[in-house]
C-alpha cells in the first residue's frame, strides 16, 4: 500500500496539471482582435479569446474593467458577480445567466478553463447591462463596448472614385456637426461626438494615401499623396445623416496650406480636368408591370404597362445620349417580370440608383396628378437593420489576410438608403412639378415591395392617374411622355450632383 | 335545473355583451348599454350589434374615411374580428366607395398571442384588383385599419391570399410582413358628408 502512494500522488499531479493546462493551451494561443471599451474615462482594450469559433472575454478582465466583485464556486461549477447589491449567476457550459433572478440567454455557453472563467462578449450587454448603473452597448461590427450615454456615431468612409479628381464620401449617422481643416497633405475631419465607430477603406486609392483615425477619438484624417492638389470639402446634412464629400484634384503647384473651403469649386487656380477614367455609373429604370400584368387600364384603353415601357425607353435614350451613363431596364419588352427579378437586376448591376415607373389608379375618376414614393421600413425593419449590422462575417481574401463584410438580408437592402431615397424622391417631385400636375400627396413614404429590396437609392414614380379621363388622354401624348422622361433625367442629374459634388446647382 | 341553467346562460351572455361592447367602445362616444337584467332572453348574437369604424374611399376617391357602422356582436376577439371584416367586405354605404375588390371572400381570421392578426382572403383580392398604388394602399390599409382600430388587442395585421403570404396584392405595397395601423391616407372627416359620420383617427 504505502510504496504505491507517491506514484499515485505523482500521477494525480500530472493528470491534474494536464487537465488544468489542456483547456488553456488552445485558448491561450487563440486570441481574437480585442474589443475596445469606450467610456467617459477614455478607451480601454478588452482582450478576446476565441474558443470554438466563439469570441469570449475572461471574467477577470470584466471584473477589473467594470469594478465588479466575482466569486467563483468551483463546487457548484459557477460564479456569482455582485455589483451594488445586485447579482449575476452563471454556470459552466450553460448558455444563460441569472440576472437578478431573471434568466437571460447567451449566444454561447460560459466556459470554465482551469481557474479562469470565460464569458461570451454578449454577456456584457445582456447579463451585466441590466444590473450595471450605466448603459452597456455592444457594437460587434465595430468591436466596441460603449459604457454610458456616449455619442458614438457611425462614420463610414468610401472612396467613390479614384479619379483624378479622387473623391471620398464620409457618411455620419446619426447626423452630427462636422468641421474640417485642410493643411499640407491632409484633411482632418472632426465630428462632434465622444468617439466614432468607423468603417474605413483599406487601401490607397488615387490621390488618397489612406484614411485613418486621428489623435483624438473624434477625428479622422485623410492623408493625401504628393501629387494631390487643394482638396474641396462639402458638408451636407439631410434627415438624420451628415455627408462629407472630399474631392481632391491633382496638384499642379506646390501645395499651400489653406483653411476649410466649404463650397466646392471656390478657390483660385483651376486645375485642368483630366480625362475621367472611372467606370460609368449604372442607372436602372424599371418600367412597372408587363405581360399578363397590365397594371391600371384607363377607360380609353391606355394600359399602364405600355405607358411605363414607353417612358422608360425615352428616359434611357436621354440618359445615354446626354449623360453617357449606362442604363439598364428591368424589361425592355412586354413581358412579366417579378418584383424580385427587377430588384436583382438593379442589385446585381450595382446600380447607383433605381427609378421605377408606374401609372396610378383610384376608386373614382377625380384623383389626378403625379406622386413619388420612397420606401418606409416598419419598426421590425429597423430592428432587423440593426441586427443585420451586427452580422458581420470575416472572409479570407486572396493573398492572405481577412476582410470583414456586412451581411444585409435581401428584403432589407433598402434600409441604409432610405434617407438618400427621400432626397431622390424630393428632386423627382420638384422636377416633375415643373412639367406635369402633381397630386395633393406629391411625395409619400410607404412600404413598397420593389423598393425595399433595392440596395441603392430608389424611388417609384406614379406619373398620372389613368382612372382620370383627362389624365389618361394627356398621358398618351408624346409631349407628356417626353416631359416626364426629361424631368426624370433632370432629377437624376441633380441627385448625382447633390450626392457626388460633381456639379454645383 | 334546466331553468336555472337557462338563466345562467342568459346572464352570462348579457355580461359578455356588456364586456365586449365596453371594450370596443372604450374610446368611443356611446355610453355602455343599460345594466343587464335577468329578463334578457334572446341570444345576444342574433340581435346585438356593436358600432365599429370601417374604412372606405371617400366619394371623390381621394382618401380613406372611417365610417361608423353596425357590426353583429360576437363573442371573443377572433369572432368579432371576423364579423368586422365580413362587414368591411360588403358593399360600402352611400356615398362611399368600397376599396376591396368585388368577389373577395374572407377565408380565415385569426390572432396570435403577440397581437398579430392574420386576414386570409380569397384570390379575388389580388386577381380582381384594379391596380395603382393608391388603390392598393387603400385596400391594404382599409383592412389593416379596420382590424386595428376596432380590436385594441390587435397591433399588427398580416394579409394572406388564399392561405399564403404574398409579396403584394397588385405589385406595389409590401405585405410580406404584418403591418401596423396607418392613417396617413385617412381623411379626418369627409367634409362633403354627414358631419355625424366621424372618422376615428389619432
Amino acid at each position: 500500500m504505502t510504496p504505491r502512494l507517491p506514484i499515485t500522488r505523482a500521477s494525480a499531479a500530472v493528470v491534474a496539471l494536464f487537465l488544468f493546462a489542456l483547456p488553456l493551451l488552445p485558448l491561450a494561443q487563440d486570441n481574437g482582435a480585442p474589443y475596445t471599451l469606450l467610456s467617459r474615462d477614455g478607451r480601454r482594450s478588452i482582450p478576446i479569446v476565441v474558443n470554438g469559433g466563439r469570441e469570449l472575454i475572461a471574467l477577470d478582465d470584466v471584473a477589473a474593467l467594470f469594478s465588479l466583485m466575482v466569486r467563483g464556486d468551483s463546487l457548484a461549477g459557477g460564479f456569482t458577480i455582485t455589483y451594488r447589491g445586485r447579482t449575476v449567476i452563471a454556470s459552466a457550459d450553460q448558455p444563460m445567466a441569472s440576472v437578478d433572478g431573471k434568466v437571460v440567454a447567451l449566444p454561447s455557453p460560459v466556459v470554465q478553463a482551469g481557474r479562469r472563467w470565460l464569458v461570451p462578449v454578449e454577456f456584457l450587454s445582456r447579463a451585466l447591462g441590466p444590473i450595471y448603473d450605466q448603459r452597456i452597448t455592444l457594437r460587434p461590427a465595430a468591436r466596441l463596448v460603449i459604457l454610458g450615454d456616449l455619442r458614438v456615431p457611425r462614420v463610414s468612409a468610401r472612396i467613390d472614385s479614384a479619379g483624378p479628381p479622387t473623391r471620398a464620401t464620409f457618411l455620419v449617422t446619426p447626423a452630427a456637426r462636422v468641421t474640417t481643416t485642410t493643411d499640407s497633405g491632409r484633411v482632418a475631419l472632426r465630428v462632434e461626438a465622444d468617439a466614432l465607430e468607423t468603417t474605413l477603406p483599406p487601401s490607397a486609392t488615387g490621390l488618397i494615401e489612406n484614411i485613418h483615425a486621428g489623435d483624438q477619438p473624434d477625428t479622422l484624417i485623410v492623408a493625401l499623396t504628393r501629387n494631390a492638389g487643394t482638396p474641396r470639402v462639402q458638408i451636407v446634412t439631410a434627415d438624420n445623416a451628415t455627408r462629407v464629400i472630399v474631392e481632391i484634384p491633382p496638384g499642379v503647384e506646390p501645395r499651400a496650406p489653406v483653411s476649410q473651403s466649404p463650397t466646392p469649386g471656390a478657390p483660385g487656380t483651376e486645375t485642368p480636368t483630366p480625362i475621367s477614367i472611372r467606370t460609368p455609373q449604372t442607372i436602372v429604370i424599371d418600367p412597372g408591370h408587363g405581360g399578363d400584368d397590365l397594371g391600371v387600364k384607363g377607360a380609353g384603353g391606355l394600359e399602364e404597362k405600355q405607358l411605363t415601357l414607353d417612358v422608360a425607353k425615352r428616359v434611357r435614350s436621354l440618359i445615354e445620349s446626354r449623360l453617357g451613363l449606362r442604363v439598364i431596364m428591368t424589361r425592355d419588352d412586354d413581358k412579366l417580370v417579378t418584383l424580385d427579378e427587377r430588384a436583382a437586376t438593379a442589385n446585381n448591376n450595382k446600380a447607383s440608383l433605381l427609378v421605377s415607373l408606374h401609372a396610378n389608379g383610384a376608386p373614382s375618376a377625380t384623383p389626378a396628378g403625379a406622386e413619388v414614393f420612397y420606401d418606409r421600413l416598419d419598426r421590425e425593419g429597423e430592428a432587423a437593420k440593426q441586427a443585420a449590422a451586427a452580422q458581420a462575417t470575416t472572409l479570407p481574401i486572396i493573398g492572405g489576410g481577412t476582410r470583414r463584410i456586412e451581411i444585409i438580408p435581401w428584403d432589407l437592402a433598402q434600409a441604409p438608403h432610405v434617407e438618400a431615397s427621400d432626397v431622390l424622391a424630393g428632386v423627382l417631385e420638384e422636377e416633375l412639378r415643373k412639367v406635369i400636375p402633381m397630386s395633393a400627396r406629391p411625395r409619400q413614404q410607404a412600404p413598397m415591395r420593389l423598393l425595399s429590396a433595392a440596395n441603392m437609392p430608389a424611388a417609384l414614380v406614379e406619373m398620372a392617374y389613368l382612372t382620370n379621363g383627362k389624365q389618361e388622354m394627356d398621358a398618351g401624348t408624346d409631349a407628356f411622355k417626353n416631359n416626364v422622361a426629361q424631368a426624370i433625367v433632370n432629377a437624376i442629374v441633380r441627385f448625382r450632383a447633390m450626392t457626388e459634388d460633381r456639379e454645383t446647382p | 335545473m334546466t331553468r336555472n341553467r337557462r338563466i345562467l346562460v342568459a346572464v352570462g351572455g348579457a355580461l359578455a355583451l356588456v364586456a365586449v361592447v365596453w371594450g370596443i367602445n372604450a374610446f368611443g362616444s356611446k355610453p355602455a348599454p343599460a345594466a343587464p337584467t335577468t329578463t334578457a332572453t334572446a341570444a345576444p348574437t342574433e340581435t346585438a350589434h356593436i358600432t365599429a369604424t370601417l374604412f372606405y374611399a371617400s366619394s371623390d376617391g381621394q382618401a380613406l374615411v372611417g365610417v361608423k357602422r353596425d357590426v353583429p356582436l360576437a363573442s371573443g376577439v377572433v369572432e368579432q374580428g371576423r364579423q368586422i371584416l365580413l362587414t368591411e367586405l360588403q358593399a360600402a354605404p352611400q356615398p362611399y366607395i368600397k376599396v376591396i375588390p368585388e368577389g373577395t371572400a374572407l377565408r380565415a381570421f385569426y390572432v396570435t398571442d403577440r397581437g398579430d392578426a392574420f386576414v386570409d382572403l380569397s384570390p379575388e383580392v389580388s386577381r380582381a384588383h384594379p391596380g395603382g398604388s393608391l388603390n392598393e394602399l387603400m385596400t391594404v390599409y382599409a383592412l389593416v385599419n379596420a382590424v386595428t382600430t376596432n380590436l385594441p388587442a390587435v397591433q399588427r395585421v398580416q394579409i394572406l391570399v388564399d392561405g399564403k403570404e404574398v409579396d403584394a396584392l397588385a405589385g406595389h405595397v409590401d405585405i410580406r410582413r404584418p403591418l401596423t395601423r396607418d392613417v396617413s391616407l385617412v381623411r379626418e372627416r369627409d367634409s362633403t358628408q354627414d358631419p355625424k359620420l366621424k372618422t376615428k383617427s389619432k
